[in-house]
């Protein structure tokens, strides 16, 4: 599958799993951000996000200040950090969605893949249909059942190949874990499952699109323990296939999936390394203090 | 035993409640002496000859507002098609893709053109419509009802669209599907019942409107049969009969104003039933 960003329509693709392709490690040296950058990737692992020294700005307040990162593909990195320091805005950028703010705009580079996001003549929409993003409230359609909400972004891209559409619908549901749950009433509306079974519909919506990549703002905060639990459970399962950025102020919930933890304070990067390293062993002070919970 | 103070207090509580039903009751009290007085004329005169017969001349019995009936249909048809569009559209635009200053300056100019006279509106439909074409058609009536109607679809049109929870939109775009998409399936379709409440409030408002089809459709002792020929309408034929010396054709009359406003009752009542169903939603 071509992983050019063009304005091609929307591409199917039959297979379940994207195909990874064997892009070139970027070139670029190391981040230059003050705190200590990351461990050297494994020498071919495929970068996801190159974000170079990105900022971004709602109006003239700056919420995010200068930050450069790479994010690796094929497994889960962690934003974490105090509210109000960035780290949604940040991931919002990663699939132009801060554009929809009225006042925002942004300086630097951010490259997906190799390919820079915000380059002339790439269509948001389609960055869009390869990185997906789900949101911290749960908003599944409320005058669609819950098979037509998870097939809505391939019906409305012009998808109409019914056996294809009920396959996707089987193995979306599958892969949010909610197959068994709604299997029998695949007609209800979407509303009316509970807060976790809603935002793992959510998530089945995201992934039958097939993005390639997938952006999480604070998925489980309005979800009880057991849903979260689930929530959790079908992150780990999608690490294989997908690239996931979630972003938490739930340290305990960054610790137990991610690879890669980046903590953010008032806008900065302030460290990015493995999560191990993070929680057991933070090298910056403010984030030592942050995960010991002096403050946050 | 209570206070003098409690005891003011109770009383005066008590004067302003009966107040306050009695405000209630003059509220409703017009409408039910209306309703009263109008079937006490006119249920007379409604028989099968009234709903399925043409006018008689003057003095002959046995005439009907079979056409003045379907005519008000036919006018409220054409209003429909030709003024719910650009509302629909009107209310889009301010609600999803316009900003702050042009929208600030459609709402003015919708409620600016909500506040004409509808004489005024027939005025400029004779001058503008029925003059070029040489006759009064119906066409031209059902061209100036649509302009009553498009400011009032527009503004409801957008208060409904606003409502839509950003989210919606939000987790529409985030799936990459295109914007003018997401307006019509998702947003619209989330707003449907609230649309149609609109439409059939502006439908309920225009139906009894008499000025402006004196200039454009002008009214007709036929059936109407070509949209470019005059067409007849209730508030027209009512007009036209109550101002006659003759008795019959003023209980006639009364008849017709009493089915205008059951008309225009199924209209509001199919409202009330739709909000209904929305809350139990």
């Amino acid at each position: 599958m071509n992983s050019v960003i063009t304005n091609q329509p929307f591409v199917m693709s039959d297979t379940a799993k994207p195909a990874a392709e064997p892009a070139p490690v970027h070139p670029t040296a190391p981040t230059p951000a003050p705190a200590s950058t990351s461990a050297t990737p494994a020498p071919k692992q495929e970068i996801a996000f190159d974000i170079q020294d990105l900022s971004i700005f709602y109006g003239s307040h700056q919420a995010v200040k200068n930050v450069s990162m790479l994010i690796p593909a094929g497994s889960v990195t962690a934003i974490i950090g105090p509210s109000g320091c960035g780290k949604s805005t940040a991931l919002r950028a990663l699939n132009r969605m801060h554009e929809l703010t009225p006042g925002a705009r942004h300086t630097g580079k951010i490259l997906m893949k190799g390919q820079d996001l915000y380059g002339p003549g790439i269509d948001a929409t389609v960055v869009r249909r390869r990185v997906g993003m789900i949101f911290q409230k749960s908003n599944p359609f409320p005058t669609l059942s819950i098979a037509e909400n998870v097939l809505v972004g391939l019906r409305l891209n012009g998808v109409k190949d019914k056996a294809f559409l009920s396959k996707r619908l089987e193995e979306s549901l599958r892969m949010a874990a909610l197959w068994d749950e709604v299997k029998d009433h695949l007609n209800r509306p979407g509303t009316g499952l509970s807060g976790g079974q809603q935002q793992r519909l959510c998530i089945a919506r995201a992934l039958a699109v097939r993005p390639e990549i997938l952006l999480m703002d604070e998925p489980c905060s309005a979800l009880d323990p057991i849903a979260t639990a689930k929530v959790e459970e079908l992150i780990h399962s999608l690490k294989s296939q997908y690239t996931v950025v979630i972003v938490t102020h739930n340290m305990q919930q960054a610790a137990r999936v991610s690879e890669k933890t980046a903590f953010f304070y008032m806008g900065k990067l302030i460290e990015y390394a493995p999560t191990e390293q993070i929680f057991m062993n933070p090298k910056d002070p403010q984030t030592e203090a942050y995960v010991s919970g002096r403050f946050g | 035993m209570l206070s003098r103070y409690d005891q003011y207090r109770k009383l005066k509580s008590a004067c302003m409640s009966g107040l306050a039903v009695l405000c209630a009751v003059l509220v409703v009290l017009p409408l039910i002496l209306v309703l009263f007085y109008l079937l006490k004329m006119g249920v007379s005169s409604l028989n099968w000859n009234f709903f399925t017969k043409l006018p008689e001349p003057a003095g002959v019995e046995g005439g009907g507002m079979a056409n003045a009936i379907v005519g008000t249909l036919e006018l409220m048809g054409l209003a429909l098609v030709m003024g719910v569009p650009i509302g629909l559209l009107g209310g889009i635009y301010l609600s999803e893709y316009g900003t702050g200053k042009i929208n600030a300056w459609i709402r003015f100019g919708a409620d600016v053109l909500n506040g004409v006279p509808s004489i005024v509106w027939g005025l400029i439909g004779f001058t503008l419509v029925v003059a070029p074409m040489g006759g009064y058609s119906a066409f031209s009536g059902g061209l100036v009802l649509a302009c009553i109607m498009i400011p009032l679809v527009l503004r409801t049109t957008e208060e409904v669209l606003v409502l839509v929870p950003t989210s919606y939109r939000e987790a529409g775009m985030a799936l990459g599907i295109p914007r003018w998409k997401i307006t019509f399936n998702i947003v619209l379709r989330t707003a449907a019942k609230g649309i149609v409440t609109g439409v059939l409030l502006a439908l309920g408002r225009i139906a009894g409107e008499t000025a402006p089809l004196l200039f454009t459709a002008l009214g007709t002792t036929l059936w109407n049969t070509n949209l470019r020929e005059p067409i007849a309408a209730l508030p027209l034929q009512i007009y036209n009969y109550a101002i006659s010396p003759y008795p019959d054709q003023n209980r006639q009359a009364w008849a017709g104003a009493l089915v205008l406003i059951l008309l225009v009752f199924l209209l509001s009542a199919s409202v009330r039933i739709l909000s209904v169903r929305r809350k139990k939603n």
